[in-house]
């Protein structure tokens, strides 16, 4: 079984260039940077907030305080780390204004019991996402990763949709390599024992063998 | 190796961040336990499926709205001094 392979990352030569023209004032250079990576920022947003309207402000607070604070930019990370982890916390400051009744930390005890042993083990389908339409699985695959507690969902969201390494992850998201590693782990089987509802071969009913 | 055990390290096999060793005991495992293979391989469609799934791509027309909007804010931000953000 082949691993899985991460998305190709454009090279980030010239990205501190533009950095250094941006902290120089430069508009035009941020607005390159914004290009590059306002589509991510939107998504990250959306799967924390669960709200257009809130991950269209996300994006754009997110962006002004990196571009205020560009001075702050140490060039050690990724300029893209450090705008991830802008936008993560400006998205958790509106999911937090919206739900106010539960408390949402990416650090909260997420119960430990042993959820991570699967109980749906059928097989599906050779191509499971055939069997529906462009919309259905759009709604499929949007309910499951919602179901997701928060903290799981954006360690998936950024490894596994986004693409960041595992130490990216824990940067952006202020979480030690381990928490990342066991929370990825536990979304990513979440997920997966969600979608085998909707994914399994039609032929095997009873999955528990 | 118990299934329990191949779980642990599932997450480090799938993104290939595995020693030699370790890769073959838990393909030796998936080699006789079915289950495990199931999960292993219906988890790595989970990854490619929401990877591939396109899920809140940023609409041009909104794209081209906020952007406008983050510039015109920068540059308000330039000509007003660091202050007024
Ligand atoms: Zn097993």
């Amino acid at each position: 079984m082949s691993t899985i392979q991460p998305r190709v990352e454009q090279p980030v030569s010239d990205e501190l260039a533009l950095v250094q023209a941006a902290k120089g004032g430069d508009v035009a250079a941020f607005e390159e940077l914004v290009r590059r990576y306002d589509r991510n920022v939107f998504r990250i947003a959306q799967h924390i907030t669960q709200n257009r309207e809130d991950a269209e402000d996300v994006v754009q607070d997110a962006f002004l305080k990196a571009y205020t604070n560009l001075g702050q930019f140490q060039g050690q990370s990724k300029f893209y780390t450090w705008l991830v982890r802008i936008a993560v916390n400006e998205a958790l400051m509106k999911l937090r204004r919206r739900r106010p009744e539960r408390t949402v930390s990416l650090d909260e005890e997420v119960k430990t019991e042993d959820d991570s042993l699967p109980r749906e083990v059928a097989d599906w389908s050779p191509n499971p996402e055939q069997q529906y339409s462009q919309a259905e699985l759009r709604e499929i695959l949007t309910r499951t990763i919602q179901g997701l507690p928060p903290g799981f969902r954006t360690v998936f969201v950024l490894r596994d949709v986004e693409g960041l390494s595992t130490e990216e992850t824990a940067e952006a998201l202020d979480l030690s390599i381990p928490a990342v590693k066991s929370r990825l782990l536990r979304a990513r089987l979440q997920l997966r024992e969600r979608l085998s509802r909707f994914f399994q071969k039609p032929e095997s009913g009873d999955g528990n063998k | 190796m118990k299934c329990s055990e191949f779980l642990q390290e599932l997450t480090n096999y799938l993104d290939g961040v595995i020693d030699d060793r370790t890769k073959s005991e838990l393909e030796d495992h998936l080699a006789w336990c079915h289950n495990c293979y199931v999960v292993c391989d219906t988890t790595k469609k989970t990854i490619e499926i929401y990877r591939d799934s396109q899920l809140y791509e940023l609409p041009e027309d909104l794209r081209t709205r906020l952007r406008s909007a983050i510039v015109s804010k920068c540059q308000q931000h330039k000509k007003t001094g660091p202050q007024s953000v």
